[in-house]
């Protein structure tokens, strides 16, 4: 066993490096500066780790934790969208006097929790990196401790997310009463035949795993604490924890419940259908932008899980596809948001883009293509990422489900749409405060690039994806 | 293949626009407009040398290019065929002229206008280029985003109600295209239409397929009743935004119809043809009935492209050789004649700023140039014989005779509405007596709106007495067309 402690090698340096950190944080005055470079430098590390490390599958401490392709795509996908999440945010940490040296510690250690995750193999191991996790986010979402807003939306995060832990422990102490086992091949040959105890189970444990997507009808928490938390966590939070969601979600579709696949179509099916309406109606009426995004975060969720309700891995693969088109997107749609800055106030209110157009040209065509790109509109990233989606729901026959994603797809240009109409078509009010903030600067302008220059070769990320389900 | 001519055709405005983006001109844009000008001119001049060495005596599809694009079973297909050609050359023709008349029209942010214009060119003539189905429809929504802008930003007081309206009119129409597209794919295996020609459409897809595709051309079209959104969005849109809408974006559809819907389905096609008819008949009768009661210049034209294209329906699904040569020579005449009528109502527009028909009266005695112009436009757009609008409806409703008496009959009413409302339009701004003190200080037409007006007017002209430059580069694809569709019909 010990010779082989090569496969998780990222996590053990990624914990050893997070342990070292915190002790120059606690020895050394004033170390944000400090221990933020060092974070930067260590998710770049630990990128490199992975990628010189072969790609083929291999397990360790009982076939517990695995290695292979699905978990290397997503721990990079991770770790990259939190390289830029962190850095272009810097600005706005150190405005808001959130730099704290704890601050860049917790996300790794979340990111240790998620791999940790994305790397399992058993619901005990699972359940270990989910609830480190989520014990980082709640600190995460409530930072701000000075603020009402942001300990009242850690608190809402808390209690609701402890919740739907509660209800995932149970859906896992059930599966394995019923399988008699916590591994997820051996849960998968166990569910073989009709088993009732088992359903119940695996709709436990879905229902934790949409809280953490927040999937309609588990999305209630979403809308605030989007909201409630500082910009630089929301923009963490929309990225980072969806990704690791929609992973494990596919993990266990494709492993432990392989066999009992129309029980959870149907569920998955209507979580897919839920989250786009709700995403394209709500949001309709949003003058906040971060909560704008909360709910188009929930419609664009709904469609990542149109491709997984397809049962198929070319179902899968889409839904990666779309995920990571989504990461894209709201990277750069939130590093928007730290240009906002006027009087020493950070602005995300719709109504404050007033007419940017003419005073901030560049930053209101970057939101134009963002925009654009997350409603959809061809040739932008965004559109891709949907026919891949609607591609593989329409090889199933599933009419209906590819019909109603795009009628929502239609409602949701909209809400897109009256943002465009604030920027471009209404007067300026606002001029913004000249930020020289590169690191945002350079998200979105590598945001807006990959979403323009997509169309010249779209199956770029179509050939990573399908690398990982040859298992 | 050795140059890709087709793929420069549709980068060069795009790449052009680019550099506008660098140019770094703070009040005169001059630059801007020059660059502008002379890419689209080159454009235009690059798809007159392709119409020039495209060889008409047949109906395969030339200089294509293929590239794999989605995983191999994507391609990225161009090519063109006698069809498609002459839309690619009215769209470089149109541009320009629309360039053209923003130096008079176009007061603020004339480089994002520009840019705008050149990324829609870019779009435009990719959708008249495409080979492929997912290409295609790249294409044809890509246009949204410019136009939604153009209406947007440049348009008149209602524009934000309008540039949405149009924006998720025509998204809403073509979200069910890109459903039957994939469904296609799944079915076929392929989404080349060259191929898809080749494989028959199982009979029990056809219908809702073809449907599936009409919702997008019918809004594109417009067809009666989703029509609604045409008049808006021209009324609010810039003359040159206008222009395009009228001239280019319209044609997508019935070039749509003709490259896609009759012969991927044919069965369909036979089988929903009266209800072409009868949105075509109601098109044409009610909405040039509207027409007549518009008090707005621009409402009225936009009410009259939607009577036009009413024809243009009309005739391709009369599944003639005279009703669908009749409709491509419809649609590239309504093209030149509607951006002609479009141009005349922006030129007072710019020195009166009202599109009101009561605010103008008398014009011929202060405009004499103008006001001749304007009636060249007029009597080509009721069909006046010797203009090219005469030959597409004469055309149109020789195959529909051939067809159907009724619908015939019921369309010839339509001609003689169209005169009526053309020519009382005329009647009430170029004629008649002048009550506005505003209207006798009115300035005629500058340089620039003189090439404009002239070039199109000379071009209705000489297509009226000689059609046979159009006749002869459509005539074979035509006839292939009609050709596969019979045998089409027979083998099932």
């Amino acid at each position: 066993m010990i010779n082989n402690l090569h496969i998780m090698f990222p996590e053990i340096f990624l914990s050893l490096s997070i342990f070292s950190i915190l002790m120059v944080g606690v020895f050394i005055k004033k170390s944000f500066n400090l221990i933020f470079n060092l974070t930067s430098l260590i998710i770049i590390i630990t990128i490199s780790i992975i990628l010189a490390n072969p790609n083929n599958e291999e397990r360790i401490f009982l076939d517990t934790f695995i290695r292979n392709p699905f978990s290397n795509y997503f721990k990079i996908l991770i770790l990259l969208s939190t390289f830029f999440v962190l850095n272009s945010s810097k600005n706005f940490i150190i405005d808001n006097k959130l730099d704290k040296f704890e601050y860049p510690i917790i996300i790794l250690l979340s990111i240790l929790g998620m791999f940790f995750m994305v790397s399992s193999n058993d619901l005990i191991l699972f359940y270990l990196g989910l609830e480190l996790q989520s014990l980082s986010l709640y600190i995460l979402a409530s930072i701000d401790r000075d603020n009402l807003r942001s300990t009242e939306s850690g608190i809402k995060y808390f209690v609701l997310s402890a919740l739907s832990s509660g209800l995932l422990l149970y859906g896992c102490s059930l599966l394995y009463g019923f399988t008699g086992s916590t591994n997820f091949e051996l849960i998968a040959d166990q569910l073989n035949k009709e088993n009732t105890g088992a359903v119940f189970a695996m709709v436990f444990i879905l229902v934790g795993l949409a809280f953490k997507i927040s999937a309609v009808p588990f999305h209630m928490w979403t809308p605030d604490v989007y909201e409630g938390a500082p910009t630089s966590i929301t923009s963490y939070f929309a990225v980072v924890p969806k990704v690791t969601g929609l992973a494990l979600l596919i993990k266990f579709m494709f492993v432990p419940f392989s066999n009992i696949l129309l029980e959870w179509q149907t569920i998955i099916i209507f979580i897919s259908i839920a989250s786009m309406i709700l995403g394209a109606v709500a949001a309709m009426i949003q003058k906040n932008f971060k909560r704008l995004l909360a709910y188009s975060s929930i419609g664009h969720i709904g469609y990542a899980l149109a491709g997984v309700a397809t049962g198929a891995i070319s179902g899968y693969q889409s839904a990666i596809v779309y995920i990571s088109i989504y990461v894209i997107m709201n990277i750069g749609a939130f590093s928007c948001l730290y240009f906002l800055k006027k009087d020493g106030q950070y602005k995300e209110n719709i109504s404050d883009l007033s007419g940017i157009s003419k005073k901030h040209p560049l930053l209101a065509i970057s939101l134009l293509i963002i925009l654009f790109s997350l409603a959809g509109v061809p040739p932008l990233g965004g559109f891709f990422a949907k026919f891949y989606v609607f591609v593989a729901v329409l090889e199933k026959e599933m009419y209906a489900l590819a019909i109603i994603g795009l009628i929502t797809t239609v409602m949701s240009a909209f809400y897109y749409l009256k943002i465009i109409k604030t920027i471009y078509f209404d007067d300026s009010i606002i001029t913004f405060e000249p930020t020289k903030n590169r690191a945002a600067q350079v998200s979105v302008f590598a945001s807006c690039t990959i979403l323009i220059t997509f169309f010249l070769y779209p199956s770029i990320l179509n050939n990573l994806v399908n690398t990982l389900f040859v298992s | 293949m050795d140059f890709p001519i087709l793929s420069t055709l549709i980068f060069l405005p795009l790449i052009s626009s680019f550099f506008i983006f660098l140019s770094k001109d703070k009040t005169t844009n001059l630059s801007s407009i020059s660059i502008s000008l002379f890419s689209s001119v080159a454009t235009f001049f690059l798809s007159l040398f392709l119409w020039y060495s495209l060889d008409i005596s047949t109906s395969e599809f030339q200089f294509v290019e293929e590239k794999s694009w989605i995983n191999n079973y994507i391609k990225f297909k161009l090519g063109v065929d006698g069809i498609s050609i002459l839309f690619i050359v009215l769209t470089t023709f149109i541009t320009p002229i629309c360039i053209i008349s923003c130096i008079n029209s176009v007061k603020v942010r004339v480089k994002e206008f520009l840019i705008a214009i050149l990324i829609l060119e870019t779009f435009m003539i990719g959708v008249f280029c495409s080979l492929d189905l997912v290409i295609f429809y790249l294409f044809f929504e890509a246009g949204l985003i410019p136009m939604f802008l153009i209406i947007g930003v440049w348009g008149g007081p209602r524009r934000v109600y309008s540039a949405f309206k149009f924006f998720l009119f025509t998204l809403l129409g073509s979200v069910l295209m890109l459903v039957a597209i994939i469904v296609i794919y799944w079915l076929t295996g392929t989404t080349d239409i060259t191929q898809i020609y080749e494989i028959q459409i199982p009979k029990e897809y056809q219908n809702i397929l073809w449907l599936a595709f009409l919702s997008s051309f019918a809004v594109k079209m417009p067809m009666w009743p989703v029509h609604t959104w045409l008049p808006d969005a021209h009324v609010e849109a810039p003359t040159a935004g206008s222009v395009i809408l009228a001239a280019i974006l319209l044609k997508m559809a019935g070039y749509g119809f003709l490259r896609f819907s009759i012969p991927m389905f044919p069965l369909a096609s036979e089988y929903f043809t009266p209800l072409i008819y009868t949105l075509s008949i109601i098109a044409i009768i009610y909405t040039s009935l509207v027409a007549l009661m518009q008090d707005d210049m621009k409402k009225l034209i936009a009410y009259s492209s939607v009577a036009h294209m009413g024809y243009v329906t009309l005739g391709i699904f009369t599944l003639t050789k005279q009703g669908i040569e009749g409709s491509i020579y419809q649609m590239i005449s309504h093209g030149m004649i509607s951006a002609a009528l479009f141009l005349c109502v922006g030129v007072v527009y710019d020195r009166l700023h009202s599109r009101k028909i009561s605010t103008y009266g008398g014009l011929v005695n202060y405009v004499p140039k103008y006001s001749f112009l304007f009636l060249i436009f007029a009597l080509a757009a009721l069909g006046l014989p010797g203009t090219s609008g005469f030959l597409g409806e004469f055309l149109v409703l020789a195959g529909t005779f051939q067809k159907s008496f009724l619908a015939a009959m019921l369309a010839t009413f339509g001609v003689v509405l169209g005169a009526a409302y053309m020519l009382w339009l005329t009647k009430r701004v170029i004629f008649g007596v002048t009550n506005n003190s505003e209207v006798k200080k009115i300035n005629d037409i500058n340089k620039s709106e003189v090439v404009m007006l002239v070039t199109l007017a000379f071009f209705i002209l000489f297509f009226g007495f000689y059609p046979l430059p159009l006749m002869e580069t459509f005539n074979v694809s035509v006839n292939s067309l009609i050709n596969n569709y019979e045998t089409a019909l027979i083998t099932n």
